[in-house]
């Protein structure tokens, strides 16, 4: 997905529309690309349409207690007889959720500060680089961990909100920084000569050369929201209703599922976590091949 | 066309930018149309930031600059700056660095598209930017489509006064354009430059190489410290030079039939007392002949 905002923010005319089509053809070309996004597809695919063929809602109770894997229970039951695939592929769709709308809050915010302190400098970069500092130092984790008990409905709007809005200084600060390098080029105050908006230049000549940063900070963000949340999960300060992935890990360790030996309850979750953090980093990696020509090999 | 009246600039270094650090200090000149004056002074003398003050690059700390009688700093307003950049730019020292290196190079002129030629079609605009390419004695098969890193110097830095003549400009700011370029090219951008003159280009030539100074300019500005320590036609200044800095700066030019023990003898001929302080007691540089200018001899801004 983050692939995807990133070439169409590519222009559509001329060379940068053949740049477009360049960077398409590597990325084709790209192994790493190529493998981390097959993986993030299909667990996106299930997250958003294994729902509608399981039927049945995620903690329904309807199978046997504590059976392994089999045909009709693929990844076997808990220890109430709930499915476990069932409630894998919806928490994976609330995974995916929380990844993109909790990274995506971070990241938005992260390249507003950024990009504005960097460009602009003086008294405003003074100031928002002081509030970037003061929201890094907070202790995000137990903060999260104090508000999540302190309400009493909880959500994953919510849940991705906190998480979204506790995340983007470390991003911010990257970005400022590299924003403050490339607006000293030269090639920037020829794009000021040329007649182009300060918010223009930001855009279309400050930003391109940090696509692959860019879609980096946003992967790194999706996979801190996710490990995040999960963590949230984990320790029970989850949403309230609903399945997560999180919230899986969770009961099956309330349950005992490590003494009993039903691994098939706590693996799926755990593993499905790894993987979507994962196939996200080895296809960032393939991604910073495809962004930078002087990487590529010609 | 391009005055600069007793203009300065301040940078604010050190910790909360205490200390001030003055990089121009009244430095007062003009460029009518079709005249090149060229700037020269050694690294860290300003004259780059001089450079940038007039492209507004820069912001000034005191002093004006005016553009046709019109104050160049109180532009306010997208539309205004558009319109002046349409008659002054600027070509900048590093070629590589003045592109985006992520784009092929045709992107500096799709900028100026942009912001100034809406209306033209692709075929016209593609064929304006061929001729322009040819006009600077490119080959445009060969540049245009490619990446700055497959490039020459030369190459882009021809590109880049392509880009500039894409505007009717009046006037071209060329800081240090040519130290990138070798021989071969050097004289055919040299003598490109002498072409867009006639045609009553102004230029503000900014260099630190002397010779290439003489070949160019007909009004030569040393810079010394941020502050004008000679300016005068360029005949007269290189021919009498009147400041001590000036005559130990032509004598610093490695020459045939020359040795550095000559060097040192002609820089001890005395080069009189300073004519500022021995003046009328006004600050800033004194006029010792037609049109030339002589600052104070002292290492310091004169007393005021």
């Amino acid at each position: 997905m983050s692939l995807d905002t990133a070439a169409a923010s590519g222009e559509g005319q001329g060379p940068s529309g053949r740049r477009g089509r360049d960077d398409l053809r590597f990325a084709l070309r790209n192994p790493k690309l190529l493998a981390g996004g097959t993986v993030l597809a299909v667990l996106l695919l299930t997250g958003l349409v294994g729902p509608a063929f399981t039927g049945g809602a995620p903690n329904a109770y309807v199978g046997p207690q504590y059976a392994p894997p089999s045909g009709d229970h693929w990844f076997g039951t808990t220890s109430f007889g709930q499915d476990v695939f069932t409630q894998f592929v919806h928490g994976l769709r609330a995974t995916f959720t929380v990844g993109a709308l909790g990274g995506g809050i971070a990241w938005v915010l992260g390249m507003a500060v950024g990009f504005l302190g960097g460009y602009r400098g003086g008294l405003l970069d003074e100031f928002l680089n002081m509030l970037t500092n003061i929201v890094l130092v907070l202790p995000a984790m137990v903060v999260l961990i104090i508000a999540a008990a302190y309400l009493e409905a909880r959500g994953l709007l919510v849940q991705s909100l906190f998480i979204g809005l506790t995340t983007w200084p470390w991003a911010a600060r990257a970005i400022r920084a590299q924003t403050f390098t490339l607006a000293g080029r030269e090639f920037v105050d020829l794009a000021r000569l040329s007649g182009r908006r300060p918010w223009r230049i930001i855009l279309r000549e400050v930003a391109p050369n940090m696509y692959s940063y860019l879609v980096m900070s946003f992967i790194l963000l999706f996979g801190g929201a996710v490990l995040i949340a999960a963590g949230l999960d984990f320790i029970g300060l989850g949403p309230t209703e609903g399945v997560s992935l999180g919230l899986m890990m969770h009961h099956s360790v309330a349950w005992g599922a490590l003494h009993l030996g039903t691994w098939w309850w706590f693996v799926p979750p755990g593993v499905g976590i790894t993987a979507v953090v994962g196939s996200l980093y080895i296809a960032n990696v393939g991604l910073d091949e495809v962004f930078n020509p002087r990487l590529r090999e010609l | 066309m391009l005055t600069l009246d007793r203009v300065s600039k301040v940078y604010r270094v050190g910790t909360f930018g205490t200390q001030p650090l003055n990089a121009v200090r009244d430095v007062s000149l003009t460029v009518p149309p079709g005249v090149v004056v060229s700037l020269i002074g050694e690294s860290g003398s300003g004259k780059s930031t001089i450079g940038r003050m007039v492209l507004r690059l820069t912001p000034v700390t005191s002093g004006a600059i005016a553009f046709d009688g019109r104050d160049v700093a109180g532009l306010s307003g997208h539309r205004a700056r558009k319109g002046y950049y349409r008659h002054v730019q600027g070509v900048f020292q590093d070629p590589f660095s003045s592109f985006n290196p992520i784009f092929p190079v045709d992107r500096v002129f799709d900028m100026l598209r942009g912001a100034y030629f809406p209306g033209l079609s692709d075929t016209e605009w593609r064929a304006s930017v061929r001729r322009g390419t040819e006009r600077v004695g490119l080959d445009p098969g060969q540049v245009l489509g490619r990446y700055p890193h497959q490039l020459s110097g030369g190459q882009l830095q021809r590109l880049l006064i392509a880009r500039a003549l894409t505007l009717d400009i009046r006037l071209l700011v060329a800081d240090e354009i040519i130290s990138m370029l070798d021989a071969s090219t050097r004289i055919d951008v040299l003598n490109l430059l002498g072409d867009l003159r006639a045609e009553g280009l102004g230029i503000l030539f900014v260099t630190h190489d002397l010779a290439l100074g003489t070949y160019v300019s007909d009004t030569t500005v040393i810079l010394r410290r941020g502050a004008v320590a000679e300016m005068g036609p360029t005949r007269q200044v290189y021919a009498s030079p009147r400041h001590p800095y000036t005559r130990g700066l032509l004598a610093s030019v490695p020459r045939m039939h020359r040795t550095w023990a000559d060097a040192d003898a002609e820089l001890d001929s005395a080069a009189g007392p300073c004519p500022v302080h021995s003046g009328p007691g006004t600050a800033g540089p004194v006029e010792v002949g037609p049109d030339h200018f002589v600052g104070c001899f002292s290492d310091d801004a004169c007393p005021e």
